[in-house]
């Protein structure tokens, strides 16, 4: 058995890879793990959906999911937090280095040489 | 009104003191002690500034700013009767303010970045990868070089998919025990103070200045972490490699915002070394630091 966090990534790669919204049975037939009750794949689906990460409509007696973004803009999102191009300058994560431009790139590549010269 | 003169003199010291920190280089030798003589001075120029705008408003208690303070606020009676009363009266309006202002805003900036890491975490779970050439180390897909840490309880070191390819995996291992330093060493709660302030005070040049002079020996503190465990040159060659890794463009409306040669400073050190600052000079500073910040708070206490 999966761990929660686990179940909640296989169920939203699931709904990427599908381009139509899917109901809870539907997703439990397409996940790996053929022993998951049908329930705790419900609860799954329904907190991604209370965490925003999925929207849902009405289906007869069923709900459908369907992801709120693409995965695409969610690594976006996190790459914009992780190279400083928010503008915030926040301190809510510690980076590495920050990528230069312009003639300063062009100083920063020279010592490269160098140093690999060396 | 002895103690609002002396508050408002180590308020000035503590001003003219950053501001020449802000240039001097003897930190760059001694990163941890600079860390801990900036987290002093702006501790003690908060308390030193507000203390001497109280303590002049409370004088007439002569009882000291916590004591007058506290008698003031049982009492509500300020006494207003001739034109110098009023200027008290601003001072006590100032200083309360400025007091509500240095507590709140590190408290404001504390929960807004609880939440971006919230946020930061929950996306993470959901797009992030482990990968079994680095363990322990979430991978996302991103062909651009980023590498870095997400603080908290349960810290996580964050590495992007282009920076595996970037990088040789001795380059790899530096950066991953420069991130690891951040990770135990706490540095992203050195950090939050400053910008805090810095977003309270965008516009002052001497508050901008001192966050970016504290983000560089943070980095530097985290370097020299990392030259104990590998290759000092490997280190350099990783940080040259990501300087110069194509920066994207940079999308509408944000700030491509990099301190100028910040890069080169850390590369310069880890390549050739200066010999560390002294550990008597490093004791001394360190006692300075200490006896700063607790003079300030003495300072409240004292009567008249």
């Amino acid at each position: 058995m999966k761990g929660l966090g686990e179940l909640e990534r296989s169920i939203m790669d699931i709904l990427w890879a599908e381009n139509t919204p899917l109901t809870a049975r539907e997703v439990g037939r397409l996940i790996e793990d053929r022993d998951l009750a049908p329930t705790t794949v419900m609860t799954v689906l329904d907190r991604l959906a209370r965490k925003g990460f999925l929207n849902r409509t009405r289906d007869g007696r069923a709900w459908r999911y369907q992801p709120a973004a693409s995965r695409d803009a969610y690594v976006a999102e996190l790459m914009l937090e992780a190279l400083d191009l928010t503008g915030d300058r926040d301190a809510a994560l510690t980076r590495f280095a920050r990528a230069v431009s312009g003639s300063e790139a062009e100083i920063l590549l020279k010592a490269l040489t160098e140093l690999e010269e060396e | 009104m002895i103690a609002a003169a002396v508050l408002a003199t180590l308020a000035t010291i503590c001003a003219v003191a950053a501001w020449r920190l802000t240039f001097a280089r003897w930190t760059w030798r001694a990163p941890r002690t600079a860390i801990l003589l900036w987290q002093s001075l702006g501790l003690t120029w908060g308390l030193a500034s507000t203390g001497a705008l109280l303590a002049f408003a409370l004088d007439p208690y002569r009882k000291g700013v916590v004591h007058g303070l506290a008698e003031f606020l049982l009492s509500v009676e300020f006494g207003v009767r001739q034109p110098y009363d009023y200027l008290r009266l601003g001072a006590l309006v100032a200083g309360l303010s400025l007091l509500a202002v240095l507590v709140a805003l590190p408290l404001a900036a504390g929960a807004q970045t609880l939440r971006a890491r919230r946020r930061h975490r929950l996306l993470l779970a959901l797009v992030a990868r482990d990968e079994p050439a680095v363990p322990g180390v979430r991978v996302v897909d991103f062909p651009g070089a980023a590498a870095y840490c997400l603080p908290g309880l349960k810290s996580q070191v964050v590495i992007s998919d282009g920076t595996l390819h970037l990088l040789s995996s001795a380059e790899l291992e530096a950066v991953l025990a420069h991130e690891a330093a951040h990770v135990r060493e706490r540095h992203d709660l050195v950090l939050l103070p400053f910008a805090a302030l810095r977003r309270a005070l965008p516009w002052s040049k001497l508050v901008r200045d001192a966050q970016a002079s504290v983000e560089l020996l943070v980095e530097m503190a985290a370097d020299d972490r990392a030259r104990q465990r590998c290759c000092p040159r490997r280190l350099a060659t990783a940080l040259l490699r990501f300087g110069t890794s194509a920066a994207l463009p940079t999308p509408q409306g944000a700030l491509g915002v990099s301190a100028p040669s910040s890069v080169m400073a850390r590369v310069d050190r880890l390549v050739r070394p200066e010999v560390a600052l002294p550990a008597a000079h490093r004791f001394l500073i360190l006692a300075g630091s200490v006896v700063l910040a607790t003079s300030a708070p003495l300072l409240w206490l004292l009567p008249g």
